[in-house]
C-alpha cells in the first residue's frame, strides 16, 4: 500500500456508478439554478445534461431535470443535499433503466447538401418523430425527439450526409400512467 | 395607512424584533445609511472590529457561547470578501450567523462599480442561504427569514446583501411570521419504532460506546442534560469529538476523552472494538474516522443527527434517527425509564468485561508526556492553566494547531458552550476574535484564548477591539516559534524537511502588549509558570501571555493518516519502549 504523504487518507475501493435522473421543483427566483449547479460542481458531482424551465407561472415553480452518474452513496447524497436548499420544494430521482419513466431529449439537425442527401437524412430520422422546421433548396432543419444514445447515433450517421450543425436539449422526464413523481 | 420606514430603519426594526443585542461590524461606503441609523437604536450595541474576518469570528464566539445567532454587518466588496473565511468556518462548524452586507446601488450592479463584488455569488457555497434584496418591500420578510434559516435545523451562516439605494428606499415594516415553514424542511423526522430499535440494540450490546459531537452543543443546554442522564442510566462509556467537548463532563469516569486523530488510546480503541456505536450529533469527520474501510469494523452503528444529509455520507449506518438531539435523547430516556426498569442493573453486568478492557487501555495513559524542569512543556502549561482556572466558570477559545489539540486533551470541560474552536475549517486566527465575541456575550466571565504564536498573529489586530471595549480577554500563547502542527507533519512524513514552518522574526509579544495598551506577561521557566498564570488571572484587563515552550514537542497520541483507530502512535515514553522491541517507526 502506498504511504500517504499528507494529512489525508488515500482513496480506497471504488464502487460502481449508475446513471440517475433527478427532477427538482424549485422556486423560480434569481440564482436558484446557480445554487443547484453549484452544489453539483462544489461537491464534485457530475452533470450529464440539464433542462430547466418554469412549469407553474402562478406558484412560480420551475422544474429542473438533471442527468447524473454516481455510486449509490453519491446519488443518495445528491438527493439529500438538494433537499437542504431553501428554494427546493421536492426532489425525485430514478434510474435511467426505470421502465415506469419516459425520458426524452430534443435535437435540431441542420443539413446542407443536395435534395438526395436531404431526403436520405429525413428518412433516417423517421423513427424519431422528425419535423421539418425549415427547408430551402440547399438546406433543411430537422427536429427529432429521442433518447440520448439515439441522438448520439444519429449525430454520427448524418455527418456524411451533410449535417453541419446540431443543437440539443437536456433530457426531460415524466412517469407513465396516472401517477406523478413523489418525494 | 401604516408608517413607511427606510430600508436602514427596517434593518434595525428586524434586529430589534429578533432580540439582537450586539452586532459586530465595520463601516464602509455601501452600508453608511445603516450605520447612520445605528444611533437611533440604543438596545443594539455595535462592536467595531479591526478586520471583517474578526467580526465574523467574534460573532461565532458570541453565538457558540450564548446559543444566540451572531450578527455581522459589513460593507460591499472587500468588506464582504474579508468575511468569507468566517462564514465558511461557521458553515463547517454549524454556527448560526446572520451577515448583513452593503452592496453598490441596484443600478450599478454588474458594472464593476467601486467596491462592487458578486457577494451572493461568492458566499453561495459557504452559507445555508443568501439573498440579494432587490425590492425594499421584501426586506423585512427576507431578514426574518434569514434568522429563521440560520437558527433552525442544523444551524449555519446566512447572508443578506442590501444595495445602498434599498437602504434609502421606503416601505412598510412587517413583523416576523410565527412558525414559518421553509419548504417543509422539518427538524424531527423519526418514529417510536426507531427509538425501540435503538433500545433493543442497546440491551443486546456487550461492547457499546457513545460518540457525541457538536450537535449536542447546538441543540442547547437541555441536550447536555439529557445526554448526561442517558449515559448515567445506561452506564455506557462515552467519547466526544473536538466540537462536542463539554456536553459531557470531562472529568467523569465514564468519559474516555476525545477520539480521533489526536484522541486518547482508550477512546479510539473502544471505537474500533465496540459492537454498538451510538453517534449523537456528530458527522463522522475524516479526523475522527481514520481509514474508512477499517473504521469500527464489527459494530452496529446508530446515527442521531438533525441533518439527513449527514446520514450515510461517510459511514453506512444500521439505524438512523433524524431529529433534534434534545428531543431524541429525552424520548429515549423516557422510554428506558418507563419500560426497562431493570435496564441499568442488567446492563452493568453485561458490559463489565468491556469496562475492564477499557481500563486496560486507560492504563496506557496515552496523554502522558515527559515533563521537564528546564523548559516549559506545552501540555504542562495547559494542565497548569486548567488547574488554576477550573474553579471558575471559564470559557476557552483556541486557534488551530498543536496548541488546540493540547487544549482539547488537557483542559477538562464540564459544561457545554465553554469551548470555542475552529474544527471543520481549521481556521488559524479564530481564537482571538472569538474570545472578543465570547467576552461580549459574557462580560463577567473569564475568557481565555489558548493560542499559538503563528495563529494569533493572523488576527492580532483584534487586540485593539478588546482594548476599545475594555474586554479582559487573556491571550495565552504557547510560543514554540514554529507552526507546530506543520512542523510535526514534516518531521513524521517529510523527512524532517522543515520547509517554511519556522517563524523567523517573531514580534516581541511583551512590547506588542504594551503597544496595544494591555498587559504583557512572559514565562520561560517552568518553576515560575504558576505564579505568572496567577498574575494573568488576577489582572483585570486584557493580557497577552507569551508562554515560551519547548519548540520540538509533538502532539501525541496520534493516528497516522490512512490508518485505523487501533494503530495509534503513542508518546515518547511508549516509543522508546517500542524501539527496544524494534517496532520503532513502523507505524509512522
Amino acid at each position: 500500500m502506498p504511504k500517504s504523504k499528507s494529512a489525508y487518507s488515500i482513496p480506497t475501493k471504488k464502487q460502481k456508478s449508475d446513471t440517475h435522473i433527478f427532477v427538482i421543483w424549485v422556486d423560480n427566483e434569481a440564482g436558484v439554478l446557480a445554487r443547484v449547479v453549484g452544489l453539483f460542481s462544489g461537491r464534485g458531482y457530475n452533470i450529464e445534461s440539464l433542462a430547466v424551465a418554469e412549469v407553474d407561472a402562478i406558484k412560480n415553480i420551475s422544474r429542473i431535470t438533471i442527468v447524473t452518474t454516481g455510486t449509490p452513496q453519491v446519488i443518495d447524497q445528491i438527493k439529500l443535499q438538494l433537499k437542504k436548499l431553501v428554494p427546493v420544494h421536492k426532489v425525485a430521482d430514478f434510474k435511467r433503466e426505470d421502465k415506469d419513466v419516459i425520458f426524452k431529449e430534443m435535437a435540431l439537425f441542420k443539413i446542407v447538401g443536395n435534395q438526395r442527401k436531404m431526403d436520405k437524412c429525413i428518412n433516417a430520422c423517421k423513427k424519431f418523430n422528425p419535423v421539418i422546421l425549415d427547408q430551402t433548396k440547399k438546406s433543411t432543419v430537422i427536429q427529432v425527439t429521442a433518447l440520448r444514445r439515439e441522438i448520439d447515433k444519429m449525430n454520427i450517421k448524418l455527418k456524411p450526409l451533410g449535417l453541419i450543425s446540431t443543437s440539443r436539449t437536456g433530457a426531460v422526464a415524466m412517469t407513465r400512467g396516472a401517477k406523478i413523481f413523489n418525494l | 395607512m401604516s408608517k413607511l420606514y427606510s430600508g436602514a430603519e427596517i434593518v434595525f426594526k428586524c434586529l430589534e424584533d429578533q432580540k439582537v443585542k450586539h452586532i459586530f461590524g465595520y463601516p464602509g461606503g455601501a452600508v453608511l445609511p445603516i450605520y447612520d441609523e445605528l444611533k437611533n437604536h440604543s438596545s443594539i450595541k455595535h462592536i467595531l472590529v479591526r478586520h471583517e474576518q474578526g467580526a465574523g469570528h467574534a460573532a461565532e464566539g458570541y453565538a457558540r457561547s450564548s446559543g444566540k445567532p451572531g450578527v455581522v454587518l459589513v460593507t460591499s466588496g472587500p468588506g464582504a470578501t474579508n468575511v468569507v473565511t468566517a462564514l465558511t468556518d461557521a458553515y463547517m462548524d454549524s454556527v448560526p450567523l446572520v451577515c448583513i452586507s452593503g452592496q453598490v446601488p441596484t443600478h450599478l450592479i454588474g458594472t464593476d462599480a467601486f467596491q462592487e463584488c458578486d457577494t451572493t455569488g461568492i458566499t453561495r457555497p459557504c452559507t445555508k442561504h443568501n439573498w440579494l434584496v432587490k425590492d425594499v418591500n421584501d426586506l423585512p420578510r427576507i431578514i426574518h427569514e434569514a434568522f429563521e434559516v440560520a437558527t433552525t435545523g442544523r444551524p449555519g451562516p446566512v447572508l443578506v446583501d442590501i444595495p445602498k439605494d434599498i437602504q434609502f428606499a421606503k416601505a412598510k415594516y412587517k413583523k416576523p411570521k410565527k412558525e414559518k415553514k421553509l419548504n417543509g424542511k422539518s427538524q424531527n423526522n423519526y418514529n417510536q419504532n426507531q427509538i425501540d430499535q435503538l433500545i433493543e440494540l442497546m440491551s443486546k450490546s456487550k461492547r457499546p460506546i457513545i460518540y457525541s459531537g457538536g450537535g449536542v452543543i447546538n441543540s442547547g443546554p437541555k441536550a447536555s442534560d439529557a445526554l448526561r442522564e442517558f449515559v448515567q442510566i445506561t452506564s455506557f462509556p462515552i467519547t466526544s469529538t473536538l466540537q462536542g467537548l463539554g456536553a459531557y463532563p470531562g472529568d467523569d469516569n465514564q468519559f474516555l476523552g476525545m477520539l480521533g486523530m489526536h484522541g486518547t488510546y482508550e477512546a479510539n480503541n473502544a471505537m474500533h472494538d465496540c459492537d454498538l456505536l451510538i453517534n449523537i450529533g456528530a458527522r463522522f469527520d475524516d479526523r475522527i474516522t481514520g481509514k474508512i474501510d477499517e473504521f469500527s469494523p464489527n459494530s452496529k452503528k446508530v446515527h442521531i443527527d438533525i441533518d439527513p444529509s449527514s446520514i450515510n455520507k461517510i459511514i453506512k449506518v444500521d439505524l438512523a434517527i433524524v431529529g433534534d438531539v434534545t428531543n431524541v435523547i429525552s424520548k429515549i430516556n423516557k422510554r428506558i425509564n418507563k419500560k426497562n426498569n431493570g435496564f441499568t442493573k442488567s446492563n452493568k453486568q453485561k458490559i463489565a468485561n468491556w469496562w475492564e478492557q477499557i481500563q486496560k487501555w486507560r492504563g496506557k495513559n496515552s496523554l502522558n508526556f515527559i515533563n521537564s524542569d528546564q523548559n516549559i512543556k506545552p501540555q504542562h502549561a495547559v494542565q497548569r492553566l486548567y488547574e488554576l482556572t477550573k474553579k471558575k466558570d471559564t470559557f476557552i477559545t483556541t486557534e488551530v494547531g498543536q496548541h488546540q489539540m493540547w487544549a482539547a486533551q488537557h483542559y477538562k470541560f464540564n459544561k457545554p458552550n465553554r469551548w470555542m474552536t475552529s474544527g471543520g475549517l481549521g481556521t488559524m486566527g479564530y481564537g482571538l476574535p472569538a474570545a472578543v465575541g465570547v467576552q461580549i456575550a459574557h462580560p463577567e466571565k473569564l475568557v481565555i484564548d489558548i493560542a499559538g504564536e503563528a495563529s494569533v498573529l493572523m488576527t492580532m489586530q483584534e487586540m485593539s477591539t478588546a482594548i476599545q471595549y475594555n474586554l479582559p480577554i487573556k491571550i495565552f500563547i504557547l510560543n514554540n516559534q514554529y507552526m507546530g502542527m506543520v512542523r510535526q507533519w514534516q518531521e513524521l512524513l517529510h523527512e524532517k524537511n522543515y520547509s517554511e514552518s519556522y517563524s523567523e522574526a517573531l514580534p516581541d509579544f511583551m512590547k506588542m502588549a504594551e503597544a496595544y495598551g494591555c498587559k504583557g506577561i512572559k514565562a520561560t521557566d517552568p518553576s515560575d509558570l504558576d505564579d505568572k498564570i496567577q498574575e494573568m488571572l488576577d489582572y483585570e484587563g486584557p493580557v497577552i501571555f507569551d508562554c515560551q515552550v519547548d519548540p520540538n514537542e509533538n502532539c501525541f497520541p496520534m493516528i497516522p493518516s490512512g490508518k485505523p483507530h487501533n494503530q495509534m502512535i503513542l508518546g515518547p515514553k511508549d516509543q522508546e519502549e517500542n524501539k527496544i522491541k524494534g517496532k520503532g517507526k513502523a507505524l509512522v
